[in-house]
């Protein structure tokens, strides 16, 4: 059991807080609606907090536990919030045996963060991810839609420097 | 009935179609064990242990969710199927954490059971890395220990399916996957309502009660208190199996007999005060009918119920019955009425509690429930005692235990419970009419309220006391009653997944019921959450709820007095103390308030 309530207060507009509504209202009655629900509610955040699990109960009458389980079940859904720019360090083994462990650890010491976390100014969240499908770049890593491959432990400034 | 013919083991069968392998099996003679298997509301096929050969099938079934065909053949005990139970088996050991010696299932746990079963010969065939989970004790009423938990998901199905609550279930995946609530809080942190049916339903010792049977003999230990004993109505029509008695025997005189050789000052029934509550409820009931009070008004007998109601209907809390729990109102005669006959100081006496509840527990605690304090305000005792200032510090119950608890306090002794000779309860609280005595099943408190309402408005008894409508197991029971020129429309319901269905009939004004009465366990107090666990084999084959409820309603019959206003002991504490029914006195002794809890 790892931490589950996120560190950074939870910063929802009365926009965001509507349009989440309005999803809820739209599937809530269809068969299976908990998994759009959340992906929507998720692509509306960026991640979902307990105010959002929270509102997806109340206005579903889906219990907030079995909304938890699901959230803590599939590795797409996050408790914690994404940074603007979200880093991926590929963890497939092409990758990992040219080196990706220690670029992981490179930049959780220049973030100051864990694989899944995200830096308090909301800037960077780094995760380690499965194989993406370019091992020919190994090791490879990814910010938001930019590509870096064949980097080592060196390029880690550099990349940060572009943002 | 449409039928079909499977062969198990070579034994030609004929199954009503439909049937499951695991069914057609039984009907064969033969036991497959389950784990995860729970009829109606837990067919998972997850655990593996129900496995079985389906001749032509590529792999070995799981015969919970296997439907049975037509000119199937099954296998149930081939090697291969024994050794991959075995296997499975090991797996699910090897991350249980085996304190078996100090665990308060190892006398009923269904794992160890089938490790013996199975023949294992070593519970550390496979070790490797285990979790090391935070125990759950922030509730009044259990204990959840994620280190014993097998995962067969028993706990979330019961209350998420039957009870509606759904505040415990799986987080997180594969080896991570445990049992908890949304975002990792204790269990008293949410809208848990107590009842227990977690614990009733876990196969091992994850989930069990807080355990106050060191609290009891404490206290009997003490010169200085006079410990008095309370039993429910359900608990005789289930103690029994706890000492190898067939389910359904009604265990009332050896119980009141293990309990007097255990010391206690008073052997005395619920009973007594279930029939004190039918004077209180009827009377409030009329009251409302006659002066436009809320209705429908809704009983509030059942702790788990009420706590319910306040988490998940705080609009209906104006239509629960002020009246106190039969438990409680027991409490409120003993340390009211009975201390001053006694002439000893509420503050000395200690009252226990034998339920088939866990929301009981729960229930001591709750605010404005001390009779003592309500009924000698301005007293000695609570002058200048900051701590009974609207509350009280004297509650009417000390401690509340299960039946389980009570089984166990019973062996502990070395009382040998099946040997003693059947004894009657204590006067003059033992006495009880067979009103008091269907309280423990659902319908019951209706029955029994309608026997003396009748009365109470008509001024003629009710030509038949059996109300049949409102008897059986079915989850929602409706009737309507003529009662001089009035139609009372009746609802019932037990399970809190059916008082939601009905209540929400309610507050849409779809039905205009007179009187509710609801039970949060499926089938009432005698398939509550502190009764004798059941193992899986029995609970998927076995109408508990039925057998257990037909010891009440034959011990019923069986009473002289039927009504519960014709109960003599209820006439004179009346009488010599608390006035009329609804009085002032027996408002401020056996009536309480309820508060909104929120989500």
């Amino acid at each position: 059991m790892g931490a589950v309530k996120s560190t950074t207060p939870f910063a929802g507009t009365p926009e965001q807080e509507k349009s989440l509504l309005e999803t809820i209202a739209r599937l809530k009655d269809q068969k299976g609606s908990l998994m759009p629900i959340l992906q929507e509610a998720q692509n509306i955040y960026g991640y979902l907090p307990f105010e959002v699990q929270r509102t997806i109960a109340l206005n579903t009458g889906i219990p907030m536990e079995k909304i938890f389980g699901v959230v803590t079940f599939y590795a797409q859904f996050s408790l914690v919030p994404k940074g603007k720019y979200q880093i991926s360090i590929c963890m497939g083994t092409a990758c990992y045996v040219r080196g990706a462990g220690d670029i992981l650890d490179k930049f959780k010491e220049k973030l100051g963060v864990d694989s899944g976390g995200c830096t308090d100014d909301g800037k960077f969240s780094l995760e380690a991810c499965r194989c993406i499908g370019a091992c020919g770049l190994a090791p490879v890593i990814t910010v938001n839609d930019d590509v870096y491959g064949k980097i080592g432990v060196a390029d880690v400034d550099k990349i940060l420097a572009k943002y | 009935m449409d039928m079909i013919n499977v062969k198990v083991n070579g034994t030609q069968v004929s199954v009503p179609k439909g049937s499951t392998v695991l069914e057609a099996a039984r009907l064969a003679g033969i036991n497959v064990p389950t784990l995860c298997f729970l009829k109606d509301i837990n067919a998972i096929g997850a655990c593996r242990i129900c496995v079985v050969e389906v001749k032509g099938a590529r792999s070995l079934a799981a015969a919970c969710v296997y439907p049975a065909a037509d000119g199937m053949e099954v296998f149930t005990n081939t090697p291969q199927v024994l050794d991959s139970r075995r296997k499975t088996l090991q797996l699910i050991l090897s991350s249980h954490e085996k304190k078996c010696l100090s665990c308060v299932r190892s006398g009923n746990c269904e794992l160890k059971q089938l490790a013996f079963d199975l023949g294992i010969e070593d519970e550390d065939y496979f070790s490797g890395e285990n979790h090391k989970y935070e125990i759950d004790d922030s509730a009044a009423h259990l204990t959840r220990d994620n280190n014993k938990c097998i995962l067969c998901r028993h706990c979330s199905a019961v209350c998420d399916k039957n009870q509606k609550v759904g505040v415990i279930g799986a987080n997180e995946r594969g080896f991570a996957t445990h049992i908890g609530c949304a975002f990792e809080v204790g269990l008293a942190e949410t809208a848990c309502i107590s009842c227990g049916q977690c614990i009733a339903v876990c196969p091992v010792g994850a989930i069990t009660e807080k355990d106050s049977t060191g609290d009891v003999l404490k206290a009997i230990a003490d010169p200085d208190k006079y410990v008095i004993v309370q039993t429910a109505p359900a608990v005789r029509a289930a103690l029994g199996e706890e000492f190898g008695m067939a389910m359904g025997t009604n265990v009332e005189g050896k119980m009141a007999a293990s309990l007097r050789r255990m010391g206690f000052d008073g052997v005395f029934d619920t009973n007594f005060t279930a029939d004190l509550t039918v004077m209180e409820e009827a009377t409030e009931l009329v009251e409302r009918v006659k002066n436009g009070g809320k209705l429908p008004m809704i009983t509030s007998c059942s702790p788990g119920w009420v706590k319910y109601c306040e988490h998940y209907f705080p609009d209906l809390i104006e239509n629960l019955s002020s009246c106190k729990s039969p438990m409680q109102m027991f409490g409120a005669v003993a340390k009211t009425y009975y201390a001053q006959k006694l002439n000893i100081k509420p503050e000395d006496m200690v009252v226990v509690a034998v339920m088939p509840c866990t929301a009981k527990k729960f229930e001591i605690g709750r605010d404005n429930q001390s009779a003592a304090c309500k009924l000698n305000e301005g007293s000695a005792h609570c002058e200048g005692n900051s701590d009974c200032k609207g509350k009280g510090s004297i509650p009417d119950v000390d401690i509340s235990i299960t039946t389980r608890e009570l089984a166990r306090l019973i062996k502990r002794l070395g009382i040998k419970f099946n040997d003693l000779p059947d004894e009657k309860f204590d006067e003059p609280f033992g006495i009880y009419t067979g009103a008091g005595v269907i309280f423990g099943a659902t319908g019951g408190v209706m029955e029994a309220a309608l026997r003396t309402a009748v009365k109470l408005i008509t001024g003629e008894e009710a030509s038949d006391i059996n109300f049949n409508e409102v008897r059986g197991t079915k989850g929602i029971k409706e009737a309507t009653y003529k009662v001089g020129d009035l139609d009372v429309k009746v609802a019932v319901a037990s399970g809190t997944a059916n008082a939601d269905e009905l209540l929400k009939k309610v507050q849409s004004g779809e039905a205009d019921y007179t009187f509710i009465e609801i039970m949060a366990c499926p089938g009432g107090c005698v398939n509550g959450g502190g009764q004798p666990h059941v193992p899986g084999h029995i609970y998927n084959f076995e109408d508990i709820k039925a057998i257990r409820a037909k010891a009440l309603y034959d011990s019923d019959a069986a009473c002289e007095l039927r009504r519960a206003h014709e109960n003599p002991a209820i006439k004179t504490i009346y009488d010599e103390f608390f006035g009329k029914p609804g009085g002032e006195k027996a408002h401020k002794a056996f009536h309480t308030s309820y508060v909104s809890r929120g989500l």
